[in-house]
């Protein structure tokens, strides 16, 4: 194979005596994303499951696509364009929210993989394209290369690298954006890209309507209230990727048949939120049907796309169970208890990636405690 | 008073090249070995020198950790080679094997008179004390000490493995002695795991308690079923003894003979045809595929393995099977590039992931090659290994505790309770990579270090 042997020539310059052995890590990153490479197995089981990073990464990304293209469709729509001319607006809006997300993040993985010299971890495929999906399409271009060096700096990078961190990096990004530059991440005027070179269309997202007014509000063009049917499909304002529940769905579809995204987290996501919607619903504080919650908001999107993380999630099934549905509660009880700050989704996945290593801790104790009662019977 | 204990985690990988129920006999090979490799933890003192002539049953080595423990010859003959690799490390002893075979005479020992002690004495010299494994931490029994319970299993689980119901049929008074034998080294129970439905040639058996297991790999393990039956705590020790062993056992005080004779496995993708061969521990691995081995493409190369795909030994063409292999597997070597193997559907290689297709014939076999399959990550998924332990352990905290050398934490979650193998289903599933199995060992070998 031509290929192959082009690679194979370039090979020396890059390892270990080579000219540009600096940049090993970075070949090496490019040649196995080209090849899966010929190491065999050395100690342990002879034979190994094909299945790898690389593999588990891409169909995380697959499962983002049909809210990434939806989402695309959407910011065209939501200043009055239809059709393909609305995907067309959309697309060359967030194609460079996705180019800067992702060549700011990488540059600095590949940075770092090379100082330490490890192989590049495939885990910013994901977080590059999540970052660009959580903001809101009018964001400044500097702002989201600024809040994605923070993430992959402070949010992974000084934990070691993938699978080390405490915070999900895609969210630190948010979080980091929201309370740094909140003039430019919420208002009115966010949600909508500007046609023209001008800012022609704001309203308030459906979520805001909902925690202010109790209803999801109005379209900002043409002034129709929105349905819950509207907001399932997706057509109403908020960040690039969040908005359609349907294709978010479709992309749980296939985390979940893969089995890279835990249902158990998933499903208790759901639940948690659910009951605590019908909570406040019989408490009087709310009088509109719970199930809003689950379709307005970054509520969907962070339920099957954020807080099924495996290294920032709990580690342990009955760890998932409870976290899961503590972060659905509680992003429920922040839309509803803090009208300042309608989207509790992202507070709430970070405050439970806090606490899922404390639940996991204590997952585990019990585990050990049945352990250690047997040598005390045997005593 | 049979139990039978169900196991929903696990799994059977189904490989090409099932050995068929046909035993090849073959001719007594030129040469026989005996290594310390095959043992955890031994410091082996040579007793032999290039030369000498030995018995079936004379000793070769002992252990200078345990000197009572002795190795010995499989075979009559002469001592041909003394083996020794860097830092003169011992690595095999060579016995030339003469055409007609001498054995060394042990007391056939009265059962019912003799003591405890005398039984482990003959045990010791004989050499089949060797076979004898300590739990925990998987180390050779040691004699001055007494085990709560003995377990044997009657069933290996992992891919490939020899079928015991064919292998020992018409074994039952070798069985039965070796069982006898087995019951007088603890005052505790011996307990017999055998597969649920192919319990038929060992239900026979007097003396023991029997268990059946239904289920995938590892059920077969003898740790996964001491799990479920009598678990290992803090300060207990237990004891576990190959079946085939059992039965060499049990011919030693029936004839006062070291018959180190077994029937093992050929098999694997590569074997033109795999089937049962009857030969003597430590033989060559080239008496056993002795032209049985498929063509390879130029430039394509077999990786022979002592023991099964998941847990044996790599041997070179000229080396013997290991003292601890029922088998010997022959697969392709993976040593070449995929140009984006990773983003392709690879219908022929196998996944328990969904994130490729063999899900869609779930019982198709399999000719997998030993490549890694991508890059060492560190740990990312999670819930994955936990499929593959069927025990109340969780492997990732278990791993991780090892990793940070932690001793009580790796007490606590259960390191007195595993061996590397119970963990190969887990390294095998990885996505990201890592040598689990080298993790366990690590882990154990510091909890020898420090008790």
């Amino acid at each position: 194979m031509g290929l192959r042997n082009l690679v194979d020539k370039m090979k020396p310059t890059f390892s270990k005596g080579g000219k540009l052995s600096f940049l090993g890590s970075t070949f090496d990153a490019f040649e196995t994303f080209l090849f899966v490479p010929n190491t065999t197995t050395t100690k342990g089981a002879h034979i190994r499951d094909c299945n790898d990073m690389k593999r588990t990464m891409i169909v995380v990304v697959m499962a983002l696509i049909p809210a990434l293209l939806f989402g695309m469709y959407n910011v065209g729509y939501q200043v009055g364009m239809t059709g393909f001319e609305a995907f067309w607006f959309g697309f060359l809006k967030v194609l460079p929210l996705i180019v800067v997300s992702y060549v700011v993040g990488l540059a600095i993985e590949f940075g770092f993989a090379q100082s330490r010299g490890h192989e590049v971890n495939e885990g910013f495929l994901v977080s590059g394209l999540l970052i660009p999906m959580i903001m809101p399409v009018d964001v400044p271009l500097w702002i989201v290369a600024l809040a994605t060096a923070f993430a992959v700096v402070f949010g992974k990078e000084v934990f070691g690298g993938t699978g080390m961190n405490v915070f999900n990096p895609a969210l630190l990004a948010r979080a980091f954006a929201f309370f740094a530059y909140t003039p430019q991440m919420s208002g009115e005027k966010v949600w909508y890209a500007a046609v023209d070179g001008a800012d022609a269309v704001s309203g308030a997202t459906a979520l805001e309507s909902l925690s202010t007014s109790g209803t999801l509000g109005v379209h900002a063009v043409g002034g129709e209230p929105i349905s819950a049917c509207d907001a399932f499909l997706g057509l109403i304002p908020g960040s690039v990727g969040e908005t359609s529940t349907l294709a978010i769905l479709i992309g749980a579809a296939i985390l979940l048949f893969t089995g890279i995204a835990s249902w158990r987290t998933m499903l208790s996501v759901f639940v948690g939120g659910l009951a605590f919607g019908y909570l406040f619903n019989l408490l009087g504080v709310t009088a509109y049907p719970p199930y809003l919650h689950l379709i307005v908001g970054g509520f969907a999107f962070g339920a099957v796309f954020m807080a099924t993380d495996p290294v920032t999630s709990a580690q342990t099934d009955k760890g998932k169970y409870i976290v899961g549905f503590m972060t659905g509660a509680l992003a429920v009880i922040i839309r509803v208890c803090n009208p300042a700050y309608p989207e509790g989704m992202m507070l709430s996945i970070l405050f439970m990636n806090a606490l899922a290593p404390l639940v996991d801790y204590f997952v585990v104790e019990r585990n050990m405690a049945r352990r250690n009662r047997r040598i005390k019977t045997v005593k | 008073m049979s139990k039978n204990i169900k196991l929903r985690k696990g799994l059977d990988i189904n490989l090409v090249g099932r050995a068929e129920r046909t035993v090849a006999e073959r001719p007594m090979a030129a040469s026989y070995a005996v290594s310390p490799l095959d043992y955890e933890n031994v410091t082996p003192k040579l007793l032999v020198k290039v030369g000498d002539r030995v018995k079936a049953g004379n000793a070769l080595f002992f252990d200078k950790n345990n000197p009572r423990v002795l190795f010995t010859s499989p075979v009559s003959g002469t001592v041909s080679a003394v083996n020794r690799g860097e830092k003169r490390k011992l690595l095999n002893v060579v016995v030339d094997a003469d055409a007609v075979q001498e054995y060394e005479q042990f007391e056939s020992t009265d059962l019912g008179s003799a003591s405890r002690e005398q039984i482990v004495e003959t045990m010791l010299s004989s050499g089949i004390w060797t076979r004898l494994v300590q739990r925990p931490f998987g180390l050779i029994a040691d004699p001055e000490k007494k085990p709560k319970a003995i377990f044997v299993s009657a069933f290996d689980s992992a891919p490939l493995a020899p079928e015991y119901d064919f292998v020992l049929a018409g074994c039952e008074k070798e069985l039965q002695r070796g069982f006898d034998v087995l019951a007088r080294l603890t005052d505790g129970k011996v307990h017999l795991s055998a597969l649920a439905g192919r319990e038929g040639f060992v239900a026979g058996i007097k003396g023991v308690e029997h268990h059946t297991f239904e289920g995938k790999h590892p059920a077969g393990n003898v740790g996964v079923q001491i799990h479920h039956i009598d678990p290992v705590a803090k300060g207990e020790i237990v004891w576990s003894m190959n079946i085939q062993d059992v039965a060499v056992l049990g011919r030693l005080f029936l004839t006062g003979r070291l018959d180190m004779s077994k029937t093992v496995a050929v098999a694997g993708s590569e074997i033109d045809k795999p089937q049962y061969c009857r030969i003597i521990a430590g033989a060559p691995v080239r008496s056993l595929l002795d032209g049985n081995v498929r063509k390879q493409q130029a430039g394509a190369a077999v990786r022979i393995i002592s023991g099964n795909v998941l847990t044996g030994r790599k041997v070179e063409a000229d080396g013997y099977i290991s003292a601890d292999a029922d088998m010997l597997t022959v697969i392709p070597e993976g040593d070449r590039y995929e140009l984006l193997g990773w983003a392709m559907p690879r219908f022929h290689r196998f996944s328990v992931s969904r994130a490729y297709f063999s899900w869609i014939c779930p019982r198709k076999a399999y000719r997998l090659d030993t490549n890694l399959n991508g890059g060492e990550r560190p740990f990312v998924v999670t819930g994955l290994y936990e499929k593959y332990l069927p025990m109340d352990i969780y492997p990732m905290y278990l791993l991780k505790a090892i990793l940070a050398q932690d001793i009580d934490k790796m007490e606590s979650l259960g390191i007195y309770e595993v061996l590397p193998e119970d963990f190969a289903l887990c390294e095998f599933v990885d996505p990201s990579k890592i040598e689990i199995q080298q993790i366990v060992r690590d882990g154990i070998n510091l909890m020898i270090k420090e008790s």
